[in-house]
């Protein structure tokens, strides 16, 4: 065992000994696993003495928070253009949920992959060669029938990058992925024969259904509204399920939940085909809101935007991809009208270089620092560090 | 492995090459030699810019994504040199010393202050690759760069059997891989640094326990690795050409190599190189449609049954 690994196990163990096992609050030390050494001592030391009032006040601020984001969410087409609506919102939705995909992989299992993209690319192509396009390589099969086989197949791929990828541990995870969706996207490039090479597939649209346009903005927003709703609702739900905590366990300490009976490796590959069904769903929105797919679309500089959100927003809530999807959706926008168009990389290249050099956490954590410095003169949170 | 698994190993593998070789040979000997070379002057190049990447990885557990940042660096670095002084050896030089001077910038301001935090380190080097890149193309343009070769490497060398005239230059190629190889393995067996790197890759602690400056081993190695990047940069926009999306391109054939080869270990790379760009050059000249896919089945396969790569072990 190596100096690192031993640290982490250590640290790993000591957090756990700390922690009360269902983790109330989702406190979670170490999400990004790399972050161990100092935000070990970071759990709120208050978590486990809490008394129900102190917890309910808090569930009843959250649920506040709740309201008003819905509220928010859904008053939004009926005010904003259909330019915000559209391009903005549905846009941060859509890449939130793939994002999503990640933030439950890596923030609840401890592996971060670069290929989410990639199954959700996956997602989109099944959809663009099953379905209808401007291409007459498609083989313009019903709706009914290309979304289940997308998200299908989409999944079956992510459950085999998994398998080939939870071979390998932790840091090595990454490039194995890696390695695996560029090549993807090289194979896309290269094939004409099935993906269409170079060009891709153009006009692949949503269906019309029950008689409404789904590519209109409105619908499309609630269409991605409802979706990721849903998606948010099931990771929350996800890893508070037995699954998931098992799943947080091996995050954790994966020779530890071996040795108590967890099959590591299948629980892993598991977090890979649920991860990948996310990705999927949220691939199919992204076709139907570009209208097309191509090379690019699962290119390297995607498959890292996705990982720049996921960190953007913070990997600890399932909110975190939406918030980092917003906030890289209006930076694409709107930083044209501040420098040139070619320097959004440079922009957005640097403002995510500063959250992990100086937020591990993302803006969420971010928001939680602040908070607790605000809290502090309360007394709520003092005597410690 | 038993003796028999091993036969049957060297049966499955080696059986269906042989076979392709020999129908390869028998349809048309010169480009089957001709593939060859190109082949082993590919993964040359391959080598020289993996090896910097598996060393780095070795000592530090640090996968410095931002690799191929560094070769294109050190490749406009060696196209603004080549241009002022006319000197091919300067431009190599030059972009050596500048891409091992980022490495070390690199290391000492950013990384070391967060020794230990892999995943960390590595979004790092991600978001500094995505601005370099960008930087890149704002200060070269998204034109195609390229380096002359020096004179006495220009045209071909004729009079070589089967395959008559072969480009001078490629075939300084596969010198320099071999020269870099060479002294790699002096370095790691021969030094006191290269004593020092071999056992930080073994137990870092250990190493520090035993009064080694290990920050200091650190930023030799990074700037080794990160140097020999920017050497690769230069050598391949001779022959490569230099346009945005070298970098990843180089970054993804490092990481195979590395995969395929076994993190840390300088053979490893050397032998995953030359496996990547054989197969990537035979892949395009008997199959273009699916190049990318031989590689990529030769990832799993070594995935599947070596998960540590060829030469790779248990960390």
């Amino acid at each position: 065992m190596s100096a690192s690994q031993w640290r982490k196990a250590m640290n790993s163990g000591a957090t756990g000994a700390v922690r009360p096992l269902p983790a109330p609050a989702p406190s979670a030390p170490g999400t990004p696993r790399a972050a161990a050494p100092r935000a070990a001592s970071m759990p709120d030391p208050y978590a486990g003495s809490s008394s129900p009032r102190w917890l309910q006040a808090i569930q009843r601020t959250i649920a506040a928070h709740h309201i008003v984001v819905a509220v928010a969410l859904l008053v939004l087409p009926f005010v904003a253009s259909p330019f915000l609506t559209f391009q903005v919102a549905a846009q941060s939705l859509a890449l939130g949920l793939v994002a999503l995909s990640l933030t439950f992989l890596g923030g609840y299992g401890g592996m971060v992959s670069l290929a989410q993209m990639t199954v959700a690319g996956i997602a989109g192509y099944t959809v663009a060669i099953l379905g209808t396009s401007g291409t007459s390589l498609s083989l313009g099969w019903p709706w009914w029938v290309v979304i289940p086989f997308a998200l299908a197949i989409a999944t079956v791929c992510s459950a085999l990058i998994g398998w080939l990828s939870v071979r390998t541990e932790g840091i090595y995870t990454i490039m194995i992925t890696l390695a695996m969706g560029v090549a993807f996207y090289y194979l896309a490039l290269q094939n004409y024969t099935v993906f269409n090479g170079f060009q891709g597939f153009q006009r692949v649209y949503p269906p019309t259904v029950f008689g409404i346009d789904w590519r209109s903005p409105v619908p499309f927003y609630f269409l991605a509204l409802a979706l990721s709703v849903g998606g948010y609702m099931f990771v929350k739900y996800l890893v508070r399920a037995p699954f998931g905590i098992a799943l947080q366990g091996i995050r954790d300490n994966p020779r530890r939940m071996n040795s108590l009976g967890y099959a590591v490796t299948a629980h892993r590959v598991a977090a890979y085909a649920v991860s990948g069904f996310i990705a999927a769903v949220g691939g199919v929105l992204l076709v139907w809101y570009n209208g097309l797919i191509v090379p690019g679309s699962v290119g390297t500089s995607w498959l890292i935007n996705i990982l720049v959100i996921a960190v953007l927003g913070g990997m600890k809530h399932p909110i975190g991809p939406f918030l980092g999807a917003f906030i890289f959706v209006l930076l694409q926008t709107f930083a044209i009208d501040l420098i040139e168009r070619e320097r959004f990389n440079l922009v957005i290249g640097g403002a995510f270089l500063a959250i992990v050099l100086f937020s591990p956490d993302g803006l969420l954590g971010l928001w939680a620092r602040l908070k607790a410095r605000l809290q502090r003169p309360r007394g709520v949170s003092s005597s410690v560090r | 492995m038993t003796r028999n698994q091993k036969i049957a190993l060297w049966v499955l593998v080696g059986g269906p090459i042989a076979a392709f070789s020999l129908w390869a040979m028998v349809d048309n000997l010169r480009l089957y030699f001709v593939t060859l070379l190109n082949g082993l002057t590919l993964g040359s190049l391959y080598f020289i810019v993996a090896s910097g990447f598996t060393l780095v990885f070795g000592l530090m557990r640090n996968v410095n994504l931002a690799h191929g940042s560094l070769y294109l660096l050190g490749g406009y670095i060696g196209y603004v040199v080549a241009g002022k002084t006319g000197s091919w050896v300067l431009a190599i030089a030059a972009g050596f010393a500048v891409s091992a001077l980022a490495g070390i910038l690199m290391q000492v301001l950013i990384l070391r202050r967060m020794q230990g935090q892999d995943l960390r380190q590595t979004m790092v080097t991600i978001g500094l690759s995505i601005v370099v890149a960008d930087l890149l193309i704002w200060i070269f343009t998204a034109q195609v760069h390229q380096i002359e070769a020096p004179e006495w490497l220009q045209g071909p060398i004729r009079g070589l059997p089967i395959i008559n005239a072969y480009s001078a230059y490629r075939l300084s190629l596969l010198a320099m891989g071999i020269v870099i190889g060479v002294a790699l393995w002096l370095l790691l067996n021969r030094t006191r640094v290269g004593m020092m790197i071999r056992a930080g890759v073994d137990d870092r602690g250990m190493l520090a326990a035993s009064g080694v400056n290990v920050n200091l081993v650190f930023a030799i190695t990074f700037a080794l690795g990160a140097g020999l990047a920017g050497l690769g940069g230069v050598i391949g926009a001779v022959e490569l050409s230099m346009v945005p999306g070298e970098d990843t391109r180089l970054l993804l054939a490092s990481l195979i190599v590395v995969i395929v080869g076994g993190m840390g270990s300088v053979v490893g790379a050397a032998i995953g190189a030359t496996i990547l760009g054989l197969a990537e050059t035979y892949g395009l000249a008997y199959a273009p449609t699916y190049s990318v896919v031989f590689t990529f089945i030769i990832l799993i396969l070594v995935l599947a049954f070596r998960p540590r790569g060829i030469m790779g072990k248990a960390a």
